[in-house]
């Protein structure tokens, strides 16, 4: 029983760095714009939220430090994607890259040092129920607010104008232009949006998940953030239902090898990743799925002149 | 009333697109005086021992070739690709699988000498590349699936796999239990060009691979199907052409010479199988790819210039106590660059009176 709570609890924790970089690329791509520098911009947000707690922030700040991170990197590749209509694919790699090396070089001052970390909080009452307390009510405040977004992302996407006007940019910025609508500024806050909510998850890794900061720390979890966006077809809730998914292999992983079974560990390390291309092999298949909500001008360059 | 219009060129001028990474790469150069002012060095000064002390002394230059050589090779494969829109972004996982296939081969015949060792783990190498690339291509092929996300991950999955091996089963059982295999036998290795310095003679197959290259990509009719469905695939379609068939070849062709430039690691400057096989050059040949401006002759241009960084940064570590992951912060700026500049390649600023 322990056990199984453990592995919910962690399944549940695992998956809020995930579903925090989801949510914003899954905004950023419902526009019309592909970033692929989650990755990096996930590092800057992790390096930076580390190092203001480790200057004895408290977390809050440094989580908002480090959304604010994320945004600037993002803006790097909006005035490149947006509107020096580079290349989206390229100008993600590149920040992606660039996030790398930046973040490493900004935290090789930081060391292993340990940090205190976010705290869960116990919900009076509540968190002593035997079994429901643990497995609902002792999570650090983070985790709660990633699946809170999750119904307020769905809500601004599809019962607001804000979110219709995003999904229309994304499906045709060219109708969206001609009614009279910024598709470059909403594109551009789309864009600073998913590096916040980007920098939010790579806080969240060195806050709270880890806590420390080591170079790299991400391993891939901004590319999977991705690979969740596409096997959520471009819908909030199901990001979730992903983010889930990955969290428990992940968790599983890791627990597999403290049971001492008898499988390399780099074995077990490696099922994350050919999960995620299982399932995006399962979820591709189905074109008709994938292409239901999929935003047609996604990663195509928009030029209001054009 | 005056304003400013953009005018798109389609043919823009052999100058100008040759001019514009040189004019990243200077503007570049310009941001990394600012950032090595902000961070207290003396901006002059550092920007000698970044681009000037490698090239001082023949051993210098003999390693911005050794680090050249695999971002050029590799760049050259994943240029074609890019060119034809195939998102090959797994070169670090294809090399280390390259190596891993060349380096078996090597391990298990231990002390005897066929005389064509080499020639034996240069195909393995390229055939174990193109077998992991095949693996995304027929994804992407059969089910349609990103081809990204899945090079991206097999990355780590062909990491782990080596991290597995020489620490396991393929671990020098007389290495004092360090995570690496025995050395090669020299007979499976590179020898040195010049007696003394690190280039071996896998700077051949660089310098053989980037003819082909040149020969596919303007010579061959293949290079042009590629390029027009890269450019617009409704009119590749017409020119006979398929986007499996673009998949098929961006993939294989980045693989084999991400798993050559893997084999000639190991068979050169290593000698054996390590945990880590490469430094991230399949990542950093993204930025060679697009330096060259997806041309052969520009990879290599682009090769010896992010090489050059790289050793940089190395010399800066070492005589100014500097971080070596300055060179990447670099490296990540040059390709923000090259990319901004492409807009003046591709777009006209024209001042209207209306």
């Amino acid at each position: 029983m322990d056990l199984t709570i453990a592995i919910i609890t962690g399944t549940l924790i695992g998956a809020t760095p995930l579903i925090f970089a989801a949510l914003g690329e899954l905004v950023v791509e419902r526009s019309g714009v592909l970033n692929l520098g989650i990755e990096g911009m996930m590092l800057i947000g992790a390096v930076t939220a580390f190092g203001f707690a480790f200057a004895g922030y408290p977390p809050i700040v440094a989580a908002l430090v480090a959304m604010l991170a994320g945004a600037t990197a993002a803006l790097l590749f909006g005035v490149l994607a947006l509107t020096l209509m580079a290349n989206q694919y390229a100008a993600g790699l590149a920040l992606t890259l660039f996030g790398t090396g930046l973040s490493t070089f900004l935290g090789h001052g930081f060391g292993a040092a340990p940090l205190t970390a976010i705290t869960e909080v116990s919900i009076p009452f509540l968190s002593s129920i035997p079994i429901v307390g643990p497995l609902l009510f002792r999570y650090d405040p983070m985790v709660y607010l990633a699946i809170a977004l999750i119904p307020i992302i769905w809500f601004a996407l599809y019962r607001t104008k804000m979110g219709l006007v995003i999904r229309v940019i994304g499906e045709s910025p060219q109708s969206a232009h001609a009614i009279g609508y910024n598709v470059v500024l909403v594109r551009y806050l789309a864009t600073l949006f998913g590096g916040a909510m980007a920098g939010l998850g790579g806080a969240y890794l060195a806050l709270a998940y880890t806590p420390l900061w080591v170079p790299n720390m991400t391993a891939g979890k901004g590319w999977i953030a991705l690979a969740l966006v596409i096997f959520s077809g471009w819908r909030p809730f199901r990001v979730m239902l992903g983010a889930w998914l990955f969290g428990g292999v992940t968790i599983l992983q890791l627990h597999a090898q403290g049971f001492g079974i008898d499988v390399p560990s780099q074995i077990l390390s490696a099922l994350p990743y050919v999960a995620t291309i299982f399932v995006l092999v399962v979820i591709s298949r189905n074109k008709i799925f994938l292409l239901k909500n999929f935003p047609t001008s996604l990663g195509k360059p928009f030029h209001p002149g054009n | 009333m005056r304003s400013f219009t953009l005018e798109q060129r389609l043919n823009p001028s052999l100058a100008i697109r040759a001019l514009s990474p040189i004019a990243a790469t200077l503007v570049t150069i310009l941001a990394g005086c600012a950032m090595f002012y902000v961070l207290g060095y003396e901006p002059l000064g550092t920007l000698k021992v970044f681009f000037i002390d490698p090239l001082t002394s023949v051993y210098g230059i003999s390693e911005v070739l050794v680090k050249a050589c695999p971002l050029v090779l590799i760049g050259l494969g994943l240029a074609i690709g890019f060119r034809a829109n195939v998102w090959n972004i797994g070169a670090e996982g294809q090399l280390t699988m390259g190596a891993i296939c060349a380096g078996g081969f090597a391990l298990a015949i231990g002390e005897k000498d066929f005389g064509f060792t080499l020639l034996i783990m240069v195909i393995l190498g390229a055939l174990g590349g193109m077998a992991w690339a095949s693996i995304p291509a027929f994804l992407k092929v059969r089910f349609n699936t990103n081809e990204i996300l899945v090079t991206l991950m097999l990355n780590y999955v062909a990491i782990l796999l080596l991290s597995y091996l020489v620490h396991g089963p393929w671990r020098d059982p007389f290495g004092f239990n360090f995570p690496q295999t025995a050395l090669f036998h020299p007979s499976a290795m590179f020898s040195p060009v010049f007696p003394g310095f690190r280039v071996t003679g896998s700077i051949f197959i660089v310098i053989g691979a980037t003819i082909i290259a040149w020969a596919i990509v303007t010579r061959s009719f293949l290079g042009f199907q590629m390029a027009i469905a890269g450019k617009a695939p409704r009119a590749g379609q017409f020119a006979g052409y398929r986007e499996n068939k673009a998949i098929w070849l961006g993939l294989l062709i980045g693989g084999g010479a991400a798993g050559l430039a893997g084999m000639a690691e190991a068979a050169g400057p290593l000698g054996q199988l390590l945990p880590t096989i490469s430094p991230g050059y399949g990542y950093t040949a993204i930025i060679v790819a697009f330096l060259g401006r997806l041309h052969p002759i520009g990879v290599v241009f682009g090769g010896l210039l992010v090489s050059l960084i790289a050793n940089g940064g190395e010399s800066a570590q070492m005589h100014l106590g500097m971080h070596s992951s300055l060179a990447q912060i670099f490296q990540g700026m040059l390709l923000f660059f090259v990319l901004a500049a492409d807009f003046l390649v591709f777009y006209k600023l024209k001042l209207v009176t209306r």
